[in-house]
């Protein structure tokens, strides 16, 4: 009496329909649009989405592991474009090099360096605040939220209050035509460095002892050290690993933008936070699929109904808790 | 020299483990009240008791993940008092909590690599596991999470015991088994028994408790109130009655 076998069952359908969602949206908003306008929208979408995903993942992983809710992880972001502008500010014989290699290699330079600083800032933070609040939710808020404040007048104090200026290399400033669509070549650059990112954090993760541990430590801390692992390592390494993460998507997003100011990382902080909302808290697939969903929604309904573009991101939060009240890949434990 | 430091119970056999007037709070209550007790080296010692009696906060205790207030604990004559969870691990500790502490979005096999050294499975002991629990092999790379809870079980054990071991600790591994379950995991037990594999076995069900236990130490009130050998209790009519009371109120269940 058994179903054939191209009807999933239930709990089958449970456990694969969230990854069906992104490929649903795609194909639903082709109908609604020219293929021209599709396309690029699309892409627009993908590339917002992996840009916010190296920004929301180090903050995912962070809770994930350690249940701290860093809000200090906007400053990071900011810091990151920051210190791109000083990077790149040098590098101009680079940037404005015609050829794409030299363009290229500024861009990897600036992004190592961005994630250098963060991750050092990172460290510090880790050992000098952050440890002294795990398992005190209240504190932790009330720290995190100070330290923002802190940093964020730090970067005041070392760059200046005025936005600078963080052109995209010569090379990568115009369009590409594709048919009857134009996609901007740095929104392809930005979604090949995401991909690259997400797919070097997915194989440490599946791959390496150390992204066992991770999971491991994702799901039950206490049993991970009564198996003789130092849990508080793994902190220290996945909160360096969080922040260098924050410090290349605000890079990105800073050089995507083309101007950085303080306000940086507060103003992709709401939809950070969506992200990790819809995805469900600590979970870092979840992370990236709720990125991709936040960035392809933000560009379909700015096209087709800008009136709704402000609160499209909250709608489409409101609708996944709807349907899923603990994120699209809820972590068990948490 | 490491005999020395040895110490030798009344019983003559040798001590692996030994707590001594041990009190452990958890936040404003006192839940152990001077616990005493000795584990023999090689030999399997049930602890027994009724639900909140300290048995669980116990083995707790001796893994550091609560800290005791005051008293002694000693694992081959070395103080764990002050010793952070994974440094207790390390002596070759091995805890296997009630709840199984299965890692469910794991695989079986990632589940068991985390319990090897840095060099990964040692491939005559893991064929050895999955000889004993054939039933790991058939999901070695299916998520724990799926797994029936005694294939769960058997997949803590053999994470207990995938590397080299000085002390098994299991809290309540029969609970929720069905009978037929229980003897094969008792039988699974002996085997690691008869391979000189120490265990501290807390345990509710009075019958697992008989068929395996050497030792055997009632907890009552975060108080050790009996311990002695399995066969002393055994042969003791009246004692079973009082302290059965105590600590399972029926032999089987």
């Amino acid at each position: 009496m058994s179903s054939p076998a191209w009807i999933l069952r239930r709990d089958q359908w449970q456990q694969w329909a969230p990854y069906a969602v992104t490929p649903v949206l795609i194909l639903a908003a082709l109908p609604a649009m020219g293929v021209g306008s599709w396309l690029t929208l699309t892409v627009a979408g993908l590339s917002m989405g992996v840009m916010l995903f190296l920004m929301a993942s180090g903050l995912t992983l962070i809770f994930g592991l350690m249940d701290v809710l860093n809000f200090a992880h906007a400053a990071f972001i900011t810091m990151g474009a920051y210190v791109a502008t000083s990077v790149l500010g040098r590098l101009t014989g680079w940037t404005n090099d015609e050829s794409l290699a030299m363009n290229l290699a500024a861009i990897v330079l600036a992004l190592l360096a961005a994630a250098a600083a963060t991750g050092t800032l990172g460290f510090f933070f880790e050992r000098i605040i952050v440890r002294r609040v795990y398992g005190a939710p209240l504190r932790q808020i009330l720290i995190t939220v100070g330290a923002l404040i802190v940093m964020e007048q730090l970067v005041i104090v070392l760059w200046g209050p005025d936005a600078i200026a963080l052109p995209k290399p010569v090379a990568l400033r115009g369009s590409v035509i594709v048919g009857s669509s134009s996609i901007e070549t740095y929104r392809l650059v930005a979604l090949a460095v995401g991909l690259v990112v997400a797919v070097a954090m997915q194989l440490v993760l599946t791959r390496t002892r150390i992204g066992l541990l991770v999971r491991a430590g994702v799901e039950d801390r206490e049993m991970v050290e009564a198996l003789g692992y130092r849990i508080n390592r793994l902190f220290i390494g996945v909160f360096i690993a969080g922040t260098a993460l924050a410090g290349m998507g605000g890079m990105m997003w800073g050089q995507y933008q083309g101007l950085v100011n303080s306000q940086l990382g507060d103003a992709v902080n709401v939809l950070v936070f969506i992200i990790l909302i819809i995805g469900g808290l600590g979970s870092v697939g979840g992370c990236f699929i709720g990125a991709i969903l936040v960035g392809l929604t933000s560009n379909y309904v700015g096209f087709l109904f800008p009136q709704l573009a402000v609160g499209s991101n909250i709608l489409l939060m409101f609708l996944i808790l709807m349907w899923r009240p603990r994120g699209l890949l809820p972590l068990a434990g948490h | 020299m490491a005999d020395s430091r040895r110490m030798i119970n009344s019983r003559g056999t040798d001590t692996l483990l030994q707590l001594e007037d041990v009190y452990t709070d958890i936040g404003r209550y006192q839940i152990l009240h001077g616990i005493d007790l000795k584990v023999g080296r090689g030999r399997v010692t049930m602890l027994l008791g009724r639900n909140g009696a300290g048995k669980t906060t116990t083995l707790r205790t001796v893994m550091g993940l609560w800290k005791a207030r005051k008293g002694r604990i000693e694992f081959e004559g070395r103080s764990l008092l002050d010793m952070a969870t994974p440094d207790i691990a390390r002596l070759g500790i091995a805890y296997v909590p009630e709840g199984m502490g299965i890692f469910g979005q794991l695989t079986v096999r990632e589940n068991l690599l985390l319990a090897t050294g840095p060099e990964g499975f040692e491939q005559e002991r893991l064929d050895r596991v999955l000889q004993r629990f054939p039933a790991l092999k058939l999901k070695w790379d299916s998520p724990a999470g799926l797994l029936s809870g005694g294939q769960k079980q058997m997949l803590a054990i053999g994470r207990g015991i995938i590397e080299k071991r000085r002390l098994l600790i299991v809290d309540e591994p029969t609970k929720g088994m069905s009978p037929a379950m229980v003897d094969q995991f008792i039988e699974a037990l002996l085997a690691l028994k008869a391979d000189q594999t120490t265990l501290l076995l807390v345990e509710q069900n009075f019958r697992v408790a008989r068929a395996m236990g050497d030792d055997v130490a009632v907890i009552d009130q975060g108080r050790i109130v009996h311990s002695g050998s399995m066969a002393d209790l055994n042969a003791d009519e009246a004692l079973q009655q009082r302290l059965l009371g105590l600590s399972l109120g029926a032999t089987d269940r």
